[in-house]
């Protein structure tokens, strides 16, 4: 059933292109969708028969949110996550819709690959799963990979990325750029000079890492790529994405590349924005992530940025791994955290009740900015008559304390396991349709 | 040598409670009659290495050398200390302690007599732990035990050969031994009344 | 004491002074007849070396063996377990047989830490990847205490590849809990990231200039760290010899700095690249107290494991 009624909610709206009749912000009221989409927004009396009812007195009502940067681990590691684990953590944590990373195995560089994640995705129902293309064949960065054919697939592949991996040579990633101009295409670039910053680099270059005697990443193997990308871009004409931006240099660069009118977007995970290089000094490899967490600086500046829009999307990087991968010594334990269930709640107690973004930026960050990058028209659109129904609701008040042991996920690998934050979501809706309600997940 | 008076370090103040059992000159003579009875019965002072078991025995064994070289009138005794730390069989109940030096004469000991010298004789386990110690680092021709007080407890079958006093007390006394090198101040011997004994007896 | 050995910071001054001063002691027990001890009848202690050494691995377990504990060599491929074990595993494994020590050298910094944390038993750390060495440093600061005495305001200089050297980062630890002050010597591609905070924070100085320390401030003892040749094609510096020009021990070197402080002294961890960072001479020289360390290391490595293991249990 794709009808629901919600009612008493307040509404968060931001003119989103396109929409018009919107209520005022800050109103509260019961919204009404039937079919998948919202059909009343008003003082509904009476439930129409057969509709379920939300109660949603106190709690906020959002555009869902969308996630740009997921790894779901499947085809490959079933054991770490699969679409329906990651789909069920997506739902929990507020998303109606996650864009998968293509470094599974194996990768997704063919239409054939990308249609077989869009189809198991619907299969599963609880998130759109929309595949993200690699860039070069089995994300080797040498050869393109099928493009073309990724676009014109029934998974209309929009949003291409090699991450895992930085588009080494300059080289291609401009033959990429130009190559996807004709189908709007954007390249995510995970940057990350390899002679800079190697395989083994896992900890920001600095006090820490030299005490702790781990190799270095440092911030310039980062910001070299972005300030290298944002060229190629304005020289190609093209849209380029900097993923999970990790340093103050980089946000410089991104700063002043729209400055000058470049077509460059940029994300940042909750963990780079909340969490700094000095966890790392027990050496537990749960904080260890590709980029490393930061020094404070890097921290303040991607908050700043995040606020005043030169970051225009939160993306989790959710980045799950069987535990076998992650006990080991630090340098070769695996990268990645989870984050797709922690991320609303990271954000809106870090950011939102902290005063530095108000929660119309949020909605904008991790909702309407992201779809509009990855070109995802149903999602992140405002609360309207007429708009198709990914919502999510969420309570501004609630405190949540985080247990590592309680997750949707097939993982484990939580660094926010013990910490609190206030602000929850309650309820994600897909369509008109509850996926996941008071921390359970609903399948179809 | 009780554990009360291991962990006391030297100079610290006598517990004003209790009896003194052995003044200074009461203690002087009874390690000459000590010194004596080991020469009458080692029939002179042919192949005599004292051995001193750290802390206030090294004292002892030092002075007693002093006056048998006095009494017999020959050459100074080989003398040297003899810790048991790493040979102690209730090393799990305590914090560690860092060992003292074991300082063996240059003559060595095989085919020796060694005298071990302790302060108090109480429960016998030092002495074991000395007389393990002591295989480790040779064979000597005899060995033999004097110490200044023994008060009784024993749980091992070990007795000494000379004894400067024997003193009956309860597990709840605790008996101090001061000496002037050591400690400082004068050579004393008291009882201390009513305290419990720390930890188990030496 | 602490129930790990994880790295030299995890001992007061106190500490150390005891497990020095019982080193002496086990020193001598090195010179008799009968080089056993009781004292750890009874307890298992694990090397479990992951990473390869003759020496240091045949020290541990000839100090535990001497001590009379049973001890177990080990050994596993560094960093790729089989598929499906973590380090975790195959250390759970030992943990569930109940001994008392693990005795860990791993290629990875931290390995270590990351291990105490999954067993019951004691760790202690034989070198991990380039973090630290804690009973290397104890082993030099007893065979320079031997030397020179007591260590406080003593000036020791520590020349080499710094960023790679666990030696360095426990002889820092170590020599300021004693009194010492350190001088740390090396290009700047061989000083790890951040080192002027570090220096700042922890009271030593650095510097790109062998010559200027060796005439300006002369050390009382100068630690040559080896370097790797590796670290040639690595790129840290050009060739071999212009390694040694600017950073080596050289003849005219050891000549000045024994001009200035006859009395100084000459160490290295070990092993040495004779005519790279230390030349022949200064390694056989009078004032290289080369060969002490390394007989310095039994006496220290039973000390630590007394100390560790012998007496109540403490907290971890």
């Amino acid at each position: 059933m794709s009808d629901l009624l919600i009612t008493g909610a307040t509404l968060h709206v931001t003119r989103a292109a396109g929409d018009a009749g919107e209520p005022r912000p800050g109103e509260t009221a019961d919204v009404l969708i039937r079919d998948g989409r919202i059909a009343e927004i008003g003082r509904i009396a009476d439930a129409p028969d057969g509709v379920t009812c939300l109660a949603a007195d106190g709690l906020a009502l959002l555009p869902g949110f969308v996630d740009l940067h997921t790894h779901l681990r499947e085809p490959g590691r079933e054991d770490a996550e699969t679409i329906a684990s990651g789909s069920a953590a997506a739902a929990a944590g507020g998303f109606t819709a996650i864009l998968a990373m293509a470094n599974t195995s194996p990768a997704t560089d063919t239409a054939e690959a990308a249609e077989l994640l869009l189809d198991r995705g619907r299969t599963v129902g609880l998130a759109d799963v929309q595949p993200v293309g690699a860039v070069t064949k089995g994300l080797a960065g040498e050869e393109l990979a099928e493009l073309g054919l990724m676009a014109r697939s029934r998974a209309r592949v929009r949003f291409f990325s090699d991450d895992g991996r930085c588009v080494q040579d300059a080289r291609v990633m401009r033959r990429a750029l130009e190559y996807l101009k004709p189908f709007g295409g954007v390249i995510s670039q995970h940057a990350q000079d390899a002679n800079l910053a190697g395989a083994s680099a896992c900890c920001h270059e600095g006090e820490i890492s030299g005490r702790l005697g781990l190799p270095g990443w440092p911030a310039v193997a980062e910001s070299a790529i972005v300030a290298r990308d944002v060229q190629l871009a304005r020289h190609t004409g093209s849209r380029v994405h900097v993923a999970h931006v990790s340093t103050a240099e980089s946000v410089e660069v991104i700063r002043w590349a729209k400055n000058h009118g470049i077509a460059v977007t940029a994300e940042v995970t909750p963990h780079h924005l909340a969490l700094g290089t000095e966890l790392v000094r027990g050496y537990d490899p749960v904080f260890k992530v590709n980029p490393p967490l930061r020094p404070r600086e890097d921290q303040e500046a991607l908050r700043e940025a995040l606020a005043d829009g030169t970051i225009d999307a939160v993306a989790t990087d959710h980045a799950p791994h069987a535990r076998h991968d992650k006990e080991h010594a630090f340098e070769a334990a695996a990268f990645g955290m989870l984050g797709l269930e922690t991320a609303f709640a990271v954000v809106h107690d870090l950011m939102v009740r902290s005063g530095q973004m108000t929660m119309s930026d949020l909605v904008r960050r991790m909702s309407i900015d992201p779809a509009r990058i990855a070109g995802l028209t149903e999602h992140g659109r405002s609360i309207a008559v007429g708009n198709p129904a990914n919502l999510v609701v969420i309570d501004p008040e609630r405190a949540v304390t985080v247990d590592a042991a309680v997750s949707n996920s097939l993982s484990r690998n939580n660094p926010w396991h013990g910490m609190s934050f206030t602000g929850a979501v309650h309820a994600t809706i897909l369509r008109g349709r509850i996926t996941a309600l008071d921390g359970k997940v609903h399948d179809q | 040598m009780t554990r009360a008076d291991m962990t006391v370090p030297a100079g610290h103040p006598i517990d004003p409670d209790g009896r003194t059992v052995l003044s200074a000159p009461e203690i002087s003579r009874c390690l000459r009659r000590i010194a004596h009875e080991i020469l009458e019965h080692n029939k002179g002072a042919t192949d005599l290495v004292l051995l001193g078991i750290p802390s206030r025995g090294v004292e002892l064994a030092s002075r007693l050398a002093a006056m048998i070289a006095e009494v017999e009138e020959c050459g100074p005794i080989p003398v040297g200390d003899l810790d048991i730390t790493m040979h102690r069989d209730d090393l799990r109940r305590q914090p560690t302690r860092a060992p003292m030096r074991t300082v063996i004469p240059a003559g060595g000991i095989d085919g020796k007599v060694v005298v071990l010298v302790d302060d108090v004789l109480y429960s016998g386990r030092t002495i074991r732990a000395a007389l393990d110690a002591l295989a480790d680092l040779g064979r000597p021709r005899a060995v033999r035990l004097a110490v200044l007080v023994d008060r009784g407890h024993r749980e091992l079958p070990i007795r000494a050969d000379h004894v400067g006093k024997n003193l009956p007390t309860s597990h709840q006394e605790k008996v101090q031994v001061r000496l002037a090198g050591f400690d400082g101040g004068e050579d004393i011997v008291r009882i201390a009344s009513g305290a419990t004994v720390l930890g188990d007896p030496a | 004491m602490t129930k790990h050995l994880l790295s030299s910071a995890d001992l007061t001054r106190t500490d150390v002074e005891a497990i020095l001063a019982t080193a002496a002691s086990m020193h001598d027990v090195q010179r008799r007849e009968v080089k056993k001890l009781p004292t750890l009848r009874g307890r298992t202690i694990i090397n479990f070396f992951f990473e390869d050494s003759t020496r240091t691995r045949s020290s541990f377990e000839i100090a535990g063996k001497w001590m009379s504990a049973d001890t177990i060599n080990l050994s596993a491929k560094g960093s790729s377990t089989s598929k499906g074990e973590s380090l975790r595993d195959s250390v759970q494994t030992i943990n569930a047989m109940a001994v008392d020590a693990l005795v860990i050298r791993h290629n990875q910094s931290g390995a270590c830490q990351q291990v105490a944390g999954w067993v019951d038993a004691s760790v202690i750390n034989a070198g991990d990847g380039t973090h630290e060495h804690p009973t290397q440093a104890l082993l030099d600061a007893y065979t320079l205490r031997s030397r020179v005495g007591q260590l406080d305001g003593r000036h020791v200089a520590i020349v080499g590849d710094l960023t790679h050297s666990r030696v360095f980062r426990s002889n820092v630890i170590t020599l300021a809990s004693l009194g010492a002050r350190v001088t740390v010597v090396a290009p700047p591609t061989l000083m790890p990231a951040g080192m002027r905070d570090w220096a700042d924070r922890d009271g030593f100085a650095t510097s790109w200039d062998l010559d200027e320390v060796l005439d300006d401030d002369t050390p009382d003892a100068v630690m040559m760290l080896r370097v790797q040749h590796e670290r040639m094609s690595g790129g840290y510096f050009p060739t071999a010899r212009e390694y040694t020009v600017g950073y080596g021990l050289t003849r005219p070197r050891l000549a000045r700095l024994l001009d200035r402080k006859p009395e100084a002294v000459v160490m290295h961890p070990g092993p040495m690249n004779r005519g790279l960072e230390i030349s022949a001479d200064a390694a056989e020289s009078g004032a290289s107290i080369i060969l002490d360390q390394v007989s310095g290391g039994l006496a220290v490595r039973m000390a630590v494991l007394y100390h560790l293991l012998a007496g109540e249990e403490t907290a971890a």
